[in-house]
């Protein structure tokens, strides 16, 4: 394929979510490089930076990806917290903190074009807080709550409740609040 | 706290007549629910219950004033935004959430905002070690109370990726005005893009301008630490202010008239006019407060100054006059109180002038 706007390859292919309606453009590097740079530019100048940050979120995401890759990835769904990767994609925030895990291999990219880094340096918690497979659980009881809640279903809600208060009093109880 | 604005807009501290304020900003998550945007009433809830335990904490409970936020009505909200001590998202969002703050209005705490909990510390002039050493100390004492989520690798977790890393926001108010007055302002912003620093209106994000205050601030998260974060705008810091202060140069040398001309009549108007918009205000004030600094005017303080700013804002100016105005009425009130506070200080005693 032709880049479509001189006849180099195009090896980036960039889907464009305009209003929530994805738009295909097939480029070389040295146009996609500019297409990116130069819609960065006029919303910065406009002031907008979380728009900035939203549309670069959206473009690197898609760099590099076919449509169809782009569609599988984004139907993935995080089986903690249940959003999809195109949830996140078009609300621009995740779920829960599990997300990064299961979402690791889209963030990355994405966590690289926005910081340059993807290791973080700095302070640590001192309790060298991990994520535990119980904190895990916990939010994933949460959601089932929510959602026997929403199903009007109160016996499962009431039994999950149970559940989360019996992990919550358990869990390392020198940092349970009440 | 209508009467008394906060410690960080008393004019005082280092540069204090271009760096208003310090900020830090840090962006925390409980590693046991999903976060906000995700979580159920029920998980609002009981988030709230966990982080207000841990708050309440930090200092003497009689020094701290905790507020949810849903029980507010519009315009107290609003107040708090004009404040700087709730985000407008958090104003105007739904659902259990709550903010800390203490006496001093140094530090407020936000609960249920975008992320479980958004710590910031503030303080006046260009001072951010000692808003670090603040921020991290809160930061601490509420993390021996619940659990973070953390990442091995990715360090603190944020319901943002934009966020993740250290959670920071280091930014810094300033007064600009010589800058765009000159239109070299746009120059300066593309140069601190090209090194990852991000500029804001007054009210942060999408905000515009207003008054010609900009906040510079990291746009970068992670990968540094945060006492490179906080370097990196402390360096830079220095050079704004001396490009604005050889533009206030250049503008008294160039067009000394022009300038006199231009601040004159702004505290004349300021002075004089019987139904006045906020952006008017905050747009005159500006220059008076340029022409203050640079000896222009000599009756006038800039803490006074600093304060007109706060209190000629919409919900600032309801909650001194005690009811809710409509915008035309607001512009009216707005005019009378400019009028009472400017002729008073400019004639040295509090004489009525309406």
């Amino acid at each position: 394929m032709k880049c479509q706007k001189c006849d180099k390859p195009a090896t980036f292919h960039i889907t464009e979510l305009t209003d929530g309606n994805p738009q295909e453009l097939h480029l070389c590097e040295e146009h996609a490089r500019q297409y990116l740079s130069q819609s960065s530019a006029s919303q910065l100048e406009s002031g907008n930076v979380a728009a900035v940050l939203a549309q670069q979120m959206a473009q690197h995401m898609a760099v590099g990806q076919t449509a169809e890759e782009l569609a599988r990835l984004d139907r993935q769904v995080c089986p903690v917290c249940g959003i999809s990767f195109y949830d996140f994609r078009s609300q621009g925030r995740l779920g829960c903190p599990h997300d990064y895990r299961c979402f690791e291999q889209q963030l990355n990219a994405l966590i690289l074009n926005i910081h340059g880094e993807t290791e973080h340096i700095g302070k640590v918690p001192k309790s060298g807080a991990q994520a535990s497979k119980q904190r895990t659980q916990l939010i994933q009881l949460r959601r089932e709550m929510k959602e026997a809640i929403t199903e009007e279903n109160y016996e499962r809600a009431g039994q999950l409740r149970d559940t989360i208060q019996r992990i919550e009093q358990g869990d390392d109880p020198s940092k349970t609040p009440d | 706290m209508t009467r008394n604005p906060g410690q960080w807009l008393q004019g005082s501290g280092p540069e204090s007549d271009i760096v208003i304020s310090s900020r830090i900003r840090l962006a925390r998550n409980l590693a046991d629910f999903p976060f906000v945007g995700q979580a159920s009433e029920a998980d609002h809830q009981r988030i709230e219950e966990v982080l207000k335990n841990a708050v309440l904490g930090i200092e003497d409970t009689s020094r701290l004033l905790y507020i949810e936020v849903e029980d507010l009505a519009s315009v107290d909200r609003q107040f708090l935004v004009e404040r700087h001590l709730i985000s407008r998202e958090h104003a105007e969002s739904q659902g259990i959430r709550a903010v800390a703050i203490d006496g001093g209005e140094r530090f407020s705490i936000m609960i249920n905002e975008e992320d479980h909990l958004r710590i910031q510390v503030m303080r006046s002039g260009l001072s951010l070690d000692e808003t670090w050493e603040e921020i991290n100390r809160i930061d601490d004492h509420i993390e021996s109370n619940v659990t973070y989520a953390f990442h091995e690798k990715l360090g603190y977790l944020t319901a943002c990726p934009t966020n993740v890393g250290t959670g920071m926001r280091v930014s810094v108010m300033l007064h600009l005005p010589a800058l765009v007055l000159t239109r070299q302002i746009d120059k300066v912003f593309r140069s601190l893009q090209k090194i990852s620093l991000a500029v804001r209106g007054l009210y942060g994000e999408g905000s515009q301008a207003m008054g010609d205050f900009y906040q510079i601030s990291n746009q970068i998260t992670l990968g540094r630490s945060e006492a490179d974060l906080i370097q990196q705008v402390h360096d830079i810091v220095p050079v704004i202010i001396d490009y604005e202060r050889q533009a206030r140069d250049f503008l008294i040398k160039e067009s000394h008239e022009n300038l006199h001309d231009r601040v004159s009549r702004a505290y004349g108007i300021l002075r004089t006019a019987q139904t006045i918009s906020s952006e008017e205000t905050m747009h005159l004030l500006s220059s008076v407060r340029m022409g203050v600094n640079l000896g222009l005017i000599s009756d006038l303080e800039i803490p006074v100054l600093n304060e007109l700013f706060l209190q000629t804002q919409p919900a600032h100016l309801q909650k001194l006059t005690g009811v809710e105005l409509e915008e035309s009425d607001r512009n009216i009130e707005r005019a009378r109180y400019l009028r009472r506070h400017l002729h008073g200080h400019a004639k040295g005693n509090e004489l009525e002038t309406n």
